[in-house]
């Protein structure tokens, strides 16, 4: 399916059951539909003038009452089975918290390590095991086929193995407040070296990202801007070349009309020169929609941070 | 087939008693005139939840939610939702074509409580009042979603008790015509109308009224238990004082998952109806219907946890309820398979109650599929409260019991109104719907898979493009609308005269005059034959 990422072992499952279902339910449609059209052509008036008075037919009614109920069953088991696969973890699942409240996620490693962003290594399982702090949410990540409702004062668990590098939504579906349709993040899937890396760490390992950057040698960089937002990490969340990643793509960002949410209210803002400048000293003022609120306030020195906008007002 | 010529009883239309216009209307205890009540008001409270439907379409037109904040939006899908189920689709068609058509499809004079029939629908718009009420009063409209789901509709400032508590009052007009139906059906059939000689409406309306009696109950207790905990803090749910959020949910859907047969069974009595009366035929498998509506009616009351297949539920639990799931499905397809051989071999005079009700068939096999594709646990955690589920409801609500809705109202038109309306204009007014109504809600199935989730303010960019053909798919739907209730309005104050059985129909509503006297019957008629007995020319 092209139109819908299948980025999990579960999303294979769920969608093998689907198109089943899928393929069964458009011959019905279609038998059923062609069924009607022709009796309803070939019986007319006109062509039929004298109804034959048909009361029934017993063997019919069994007929049409076993084949859908065969037809369901099968439904079902295939359903049952791969939702069995799609809820139990293996045992060596690394087991992650998540917490939902009004209205953001946050993300408990076992070593302690926290995150306002899912990173999950790729080809591994990862039990992530869902609480909530106030009313109930639901944790949905579409690219996995995977859902589960957080509960206050249950956990529920559930699991998945990544099989694509990348950064996949993270929605709420139980409505949970004004800002329900803002109770988003990401899971971004990495390699597991780089996992590993960040998950062992410490406080200040850079965040992973799913493909590694070429190192560049400082000699190399363009502009200096372009250093900057190197040393700082940056680039690990906004790409320069359009393509989208947690964050927004710098390229062509300076003079864009962009819809932004400074709080809970929308708004629509040109990407100038002062709205770039607080953006990377105070992320969490407008926040560009459709992204996390995730991005941490960025000190600058201010010859660095005239570098950065000098650079970002050349990529067009 | 004539002998109302000589008729000397008036008919319901005009005023007999000693009050006259208005307050002979409102104080009126004759089914038929209680029928045309719940007809205008429901018809009324349709246009209102359709308006803020379309106004919800126009925010998601583009992910500039300029138009208004979340809060309100929050709102809009809230009222939307309790205006359309609480105050069109469960009443539905039992409240409107049950009230004026049970009685006389059996020979009767009238229901047999027929002023609690009365104080149903003075409870129906007490409800509806205070429903509108919560709007503009206390914290204002409720955003909690139409289930109010705890802890977050105990928690929320909004004016949930006022809603919860209009949901308990129309609760109770929804009972009392259970009750009055089922009265009705045991106690006031004409000799002669066995069990099995009563129309195929009358046995959907006697199923369904056994579920309003019997689920609707716990509804109102588990609304009552709600309203105690926003005010006293009883902490049955509360998860803070020891209680179960998911108690809640399964109280919720034990009324609500039977209350979705309440809503489809009267729609599928009524195209059962309609499609012997144009294929001049019996219907096909009689009793097979009749038995399915009573399993529907039975099995439907088991299946209540699909709705809570990502909500913790124990491995076992949902397994189960999976399987209830598939179960119920069969009798459904076993209504369609008969349905459409009933055309078989008929004699099939095509007009606009038989083209709605082809079109419902249609629209109501989409919604039963996609229904199944739920049923099926692998699926339905992907699709869970997403668009997916918003399509499929609307496929089964809408398409199902709103076009059978629109079907019932074409073929008995004629004989509430006494008058015809253009068929053209109506043929004009299925273009649009039809159109309109795929391009809005097939749309939301695929958004649902693409995974956009349902109760969203603001949208995600990649669902962009769906929210746009949907927003334009509800312009045609409403246009439709538009057309197909003008034409019918318009009928109704300047149609021609209609015939006393414009159809060809030969259940017992098609041998009294159009509009029917006061009393339906000169004299009980004594029931000798099945109920879609078309007379042959040898036994004339």
């Amino acid at each position: 399916m092209d139109w819908i990422t299948q980025a999990s072992t579960s999303a294979q499952k769920s969608d093998a059951v689907f198109f089943y279902v899928f393929g069964l339910s458009v011959a019905f449609l279609i038998f059923i539909t062609a069924l009607m059209i022709y009796f309803v052509i070939r019986y007319s008036r006109k062509r039929h003038p004298k109804a034959e008075q048909i009361e029934g037919h017993t063997g019919l009614e069994i007929l049409w009452t076993t084949i859908p109920l065969v037809m369901f069953l099968t439904i079902f088991y295939y359903g049952w089975t791969n939702y069995e696969y799609m809820r139990q973890a293996p045992r060596d699942a690394m087991a992650v918290k998540v917490n939902a409240r009004q209205w953001s996620w946050s993300f408990e490693y076992p070593n302690g390590k926290q995150s306002k962003i899912l990173y999950a290594p790729l080809g591994k399982p990862m039990k992530v095991e869902v609480r909530s702090l106030d009313v109930v949410h639901g944790f949905f990540v579409p690219a996995f086929r995977l859902k589960v409702d957080a509960v206050p004062s249950h956990t529920n668990t559930t699991w998945f193995e990544a099989t694509k590098l990348g950064s996949f939504d993270i929605e709420c579906t139980v409505i949970c407040g004004v800002d329900h349709s803002l109770m988003l993040s990401k899971v971004v899937v990495v390699p597991e070296d780089a996992f590993k890396a960040w998950y062992f760490g410490g406080d200040d390992a850079p965040e992973p990202k799913p493909v590694p950057d070429p190192p560049k040698p400082v000699a190399e960089f363009t502009h200096p801007g372009l250093a900057v937002l190197t040393a700082k990490g940056c680039l690990d969340c906004h790409s320069v070349d359009g393509k989208p990643m947690v964050g927004p793509t710098l390229k062509g960002l300076f003079g864009k009309q962009e819809v932004v949410l400074s709080g809970k209210a929308a708004r629509t803002v040109t990407v100038d020169e002062a709205y770039l400048r607080q953006a990377i000293v105070n992320p969490m003022k407008d926040v560009v929609r459709g992204y996390p609120p995730s991005m941490p306030p960025t000190p600058l020195a201010p010859r660095e941070l005239d570098d950065v906008v000098g650079y970002l007002k050349t990529l067009k | 087939m004539s002998t109302h010529a000589t008729t000397v009883q008036p008919s319901y239309l005009e005023d007999t008693g000693a009050r006259k216009g208005l307050m002979a209307w409102l104080t009126s205890t004759d089914h038929k005139r209680v029928g045309m009540l719940y007809l205008y008001s429901m018809i009324s409270f349709f246009f209102v939840g359709v308006g803020i439907g379309f106004v919800m379409r126009l925010v998601q037109l583009t992910r500039f939610q300029n138009l208004i904040t979340a809060e309100t939006y929050n709102a809009l899908f809230t009222v939307h939702g309790v205006i359309m189920i609480f105050l069109f689709v469960v009443p539905g068609l039992p409240a409107v074509f049950g009230n004026f058509f049970l009685p006389i499809m059996i020979g009767a004079k009238d229901v047999a409580f027929p002023r609690l029939n009365l104080a149903s629908w003075y409870f129906y718009m007490s409800g509806a009042i205070l429903a509108i009420l919560s709007l503009f009063t206390g914290g204002g409209a409720p955003d909690t979603g139409w289930t109010f789901y705890v802890p977050f509709s105990m928690r929320t400032g909004t004016n949930v008790s006022l809603a919860v508590f209009a949901a308990f009052i129309l609760g109770f007009s929804s009972m009392l015509t259970g009750i009055n139906f089922i009265t009705t059906i045991h106690r006031l059939r004409a000799p002669g109308m066995k069990w099995f000689r009563m129309p195929l409406f009358s046995w959907s309306l006697y199923a369904t009224s056994w579920i309003q009696l019997l689920a609707t109950p716990i509804l109102a207790i588990t609304l009552v238990l709600v309203i105690l905990e926003r005010a006293f803090g009883i902490g049955i749910f509360d998860p803070v004082k020891g209680g179960d959020p998911l108690l809640y949910q399964h109280l919720f859907w034990i009324y609500s998952h039977p209350a979705v047969y309440i809503m489809i069974l009267p729609a599928m009595g009524a195209i059962t109806e309609i499609l012997p009366t144009f294929a001049r035929r019996p219907i096909f498998g009689y009793k097979a219907i009749a038995f399915s509506s009573m399993s529907i009616a039975g099995v439907g009351s088991l299946v209540w946890a699909h709705h809570m297949f990502t909500s913790g539920l124990s491995s076992f639990s949902v397994m189960l309820f999976s399987l209830l799931t598939m179960i119920v499905a069969v009798p459904s397809a076993i209504k369609v398979f008969n349905w459409v051989s009933t055309l078989y071999k008929g004699s099939i005079d095509f007009q606009p109650p038989l083209l709605f009700a082809l079109t419902f068939i249609f629209l109501f096999c989409i919604g039963g599929l996609t229904g199944v594709m739920q049923g099926a646990l692998a699926i339905n955690v992907h699709i869970h409260d997403t668009y997916f589920i918003v399509g499929h409801f609307h496929y089964v609500m809408f398409g199902g019991t709103g076009f059978a809705f629109f079907a019932a109202l074409l073929y008995w038109f004629p004989k509430m109104f006494g008058k015809m309306y253009s068929k053209k204009a109506i043929y004009a007014s299925w273009v649009p719907l039809f159109i309109g109504f795929n391009m809005l809600y097939f749309t939301m199935l695929v958004l649902g898979m693409m995974g956009m989730p349902r109760r969203y303010f603001h949208h995600l960019p990649q669902f962009n493009t769906g929210h746009e053909i949907a927003t334009v798919g509800s312009w045609f739907l409403v246009l439709g609308l538009f057309m197909f209730f003008g034409t019918l309005v318009y009928a109704s104050l300047k149609g021609e005269k209609a015939e006393d059985n414009p159809w060809g129909g030969v259940t017992l509503e098609w041998t009294i005059p159009s509009p029917p006297p006061v009393e339906n019957f000169e004299e009980i008629p004594t029931i000798t034959t099945d109920p879609y007995h078309f007379p042959q020319e040898n036994e004339a």
